[in-house]
């Protein structure tokens, strides 16, 4: 209980503090601009110099130390971005504060972009957190932005000042202001300790949001962030439950006779998308948050399971072994109109549409082997990101460019489960580090 | 030849629930080697060693075989023995699946099993069913022996 109010205390902190102050445009120019291209898998990330932010006093330079620390943090998991060392740097924070840098001293350090900031305490308890970003080859300045938070808030901060570099060098929103929830994994695999947990995108802010007791699986996002849908055996009743980040409250979505489970968030989050089996049969319901209304949306004798919908709320994907093996299928948000995605070799399951609308992730099952790729709605476009023993649940970052997923690897005579992400152009495959063992990751949008 | 392969890994899976989870075995297994000693007629104890408590299913099946249909059979003349007992079905899956996709199977294994004891005569009220998916494993390992012994249905006396 104790533990669960801390957490309320701490989240509920999480979301009102922060307010965007200031925004400062850059000025036009007509010259080619420093610009990186993200579709393409990057060959040579781009060299960035990300000085420690200048501080007005000891507490106020800490800040801007950890500030620079988890922005070159964030750029180079990306895989986009390679910061430089900063004992080559020849500027010290102070002279950049000053005014123009020398570009010719950062050309020689190797960077092509150079980043400054600084921290000032405003005496009301608040903080104010400038940046500056410059295209070092062309000798420009970019861009500048300015936030006023509480100190406690600083690694929100730096997250959101990454965001705001990724998007000016790629033309993309970021995705590093955002949270993973997940489920922890301990203990032997015949007996395995399930918890949800919640953690900032790059592993900071762990919690634990359940105990253990019951086992739970597969949470996902609100649009909102500040609820999670998932399944839980609590009562050895296995139900789709809502968990409410802010007050804790847990809840049974819908009354339904039989186990319901793989529920999403429709885009507007007004409704839960899930499957129902009852009697050997597994179909798709959704059930209307406010109306508490539940709609039958499939009809199949076979298993359809997996719901995924469209970021435009028009359509849902899942899986369905209607046509004898387990496939993708596509159909309206109302049931109408099915249609097969996957005729590839192999059994395709837990589709999830992007955020952009361009691409649906899956795990794909071929032989002794499992696979997350992506395919286009269309059908054309399949491509495999990662194969091996066991691969499986694929997430998206909010800004489609990223998926997170977890492998299943046998571990002497037990298993162990671990987050990975990899960019959606198959490079940059990268341990996410979680305190246990872990599975069934879900991206948050980026936080509002 | 695909048979005597199949039997010959059902032979295997035995042996090895033997070695590592004697309770856990099938019937006929378990019958006569835990059978002494002083069990409870009606509990769960009774179930699985003078009945058995579990049948095994082929590879994304939920059909049973003869086998299974054997010790369904037994299950349903102990349960007309003890009508006072209610049961829960759990049905399992092995891990090379899906995790979502397991749940519907194991709730398919598990309606398979409830559907034949119900068909023999016992009331279906006293029959509750649960899926696991790939969630509980019985035996542990990543080989054919231990998912063979993992796709299972496994009567639990409530």
């Amino acid at each position: 209980m104790n533990k669960k109010t801390r957490l309320l205390l701490k989240l509920a902190g999480y979301a009102g503090a922060l307010i965007l102050s200031l925004g400062v445009a850059a000025p036009h120019t007509a010259q080619a601009e420093l610009r990186i291209d993200i579709t393409r898998g990057v060959v040579e990330p781009l060299p960035i110099a990300i000085t420690s932010f200048a501080g007005s006093g000891g507490r106020e330079a800490q800040m801007g130390a950890d500030i620079s620390r988890v922005i070159s943090a964030d750029l180079e998991r990306s895989g986009l971005f390679r910061p430089l060392d900063p004992r080559g740097f020849l500027q010290t924070p102070e002279q950049l504060r000053a005014g123009e840098p020398r570009y010719e001293d950062w050309r020689a350090a190797g960077a092509q972009a150079l980043v400054a900031g600084n921290t000032t305490a405003l005496g009301d308890g608040r903080t104010k957190v400038d940046f500056r970003l410059w295209d070092v080859a062309a000798g420009q300045y970019m861009q500048g932005l300015s936030y006023t938070a509480t100190p406690d808030s600083w690694r929100r901060i730096a997250h959101i000042i990454a965001d705001a570099i990724y998007k000016r060098l790629t033309g993309e929103d970021g995705y590093f202001d955002t949270r993973i929830v997940y489920v922890s994994e301990s203990g032997p695999a015949n007996n395995r300790l399930k918890r949800l947990a919640i953690m900032d995108q790059d592993g900071e802010n762990h919690q634990f949001l359940t105990d253990g007791q019951s086992l739970v699986l597969t949470p996902r996002f609100s649009p909102t962030t500040q609820e999670i849908t998932y399944m839980s055996y609590f009562n050895r009743r296995p139900r789709v439950y809502l968990f409410n980040i802010d007050t804790g409250r847990q809840e049974v979505l819908g009354d339904f006779p039989g186990m319901t489970f793989a529920p999403r968030f429709s885009p507007d989050g007004n409704r839960v998308v899930m499957s129902m089996a009852q009697n050997g049969n597994t179909d798709i319901y959704t059930l209307d948050l406010r109306t508490r209304r539940q709609t039958q949306l499939t009809d199949s004798p076979g298993i359809d399971t997996a719901p995924s919908y469209s970021p435009d709320g028009q359509r849902i994907v899942f899986e369905s072994d209607r046509g004898g093996s387990q496939q993708l299928y596509i159909m309206g948000a109302n049931g109408s109109g099915v249609k097969r995605l996957t005729f590839g070799e192999g059994r395709y399951g837990t589709p999830v549409w992007s955020p952009r609308g361009d691409l649906i992730a899956f795990t794909r099952q071929r032989g002794s082997s499992f696979a997350v790729g992506v395919i286009r709605p269309d059908g054309t476009g399949e491509r495999i990101l990662s194969e091996g023993f066991h691969v499986e649940g694929p997430t998206w970052a909010p800004n489609g460019r990223v998926i997170m997923f977890f492998k299943d690897l046998p571990a002497g005579n037990g298993r162990s489960a671990k987050l990975y992400s990899i960019d959606i152009t198959g490079s940059n495959e990268r341990r996410v580090i979680t305190p246990l063992d872990a599975s069934d990751p879900a991206w948050s949008p980026l936080i509002p | 030849m695909r048979v005597k392969f199949l039997s010959l890994l059902a032979a295997v899976a035995l042996v090895a629930a033997c070695e590592t989870a004697p309770q856990d075995t099938g019937a006929g297994a378990a019958t006569g080697a835990n059978a002494a000693g002083s069990v409870r007629p009606g509990s769960q104890e009774d179930l699985v060693v003078n009945v058995g408590d579990r049948v095994f299913f082929g590879l994304d099946r939920y059909d049973l075989s003869p086998e299974a249909r054997g010790t369904l059979d037994r299950q349903a003349q102990w349960l007309k023995s003890y009508p006072n007992v209610t049961v829960t079905m759990e049905g399992h899956a092995d891990e090379r699946g899906t995790r979502e996709y397991n749940l519907a199977l194991g709730e398919r294994r598990a309606n398979s099993v409830k559907n034949y004891l119900v068909a023999q005569g016992i009331n279906s009220a006293r029959v509750k069913v649960v899926s696991y998916g790939k969630e509980r494993p019985a035996v542990l390992g990543s080989n054919e022996a231990a998912w063979a012994q993992n796709r299972r249905g496994v009567t639990v006396v409530d």
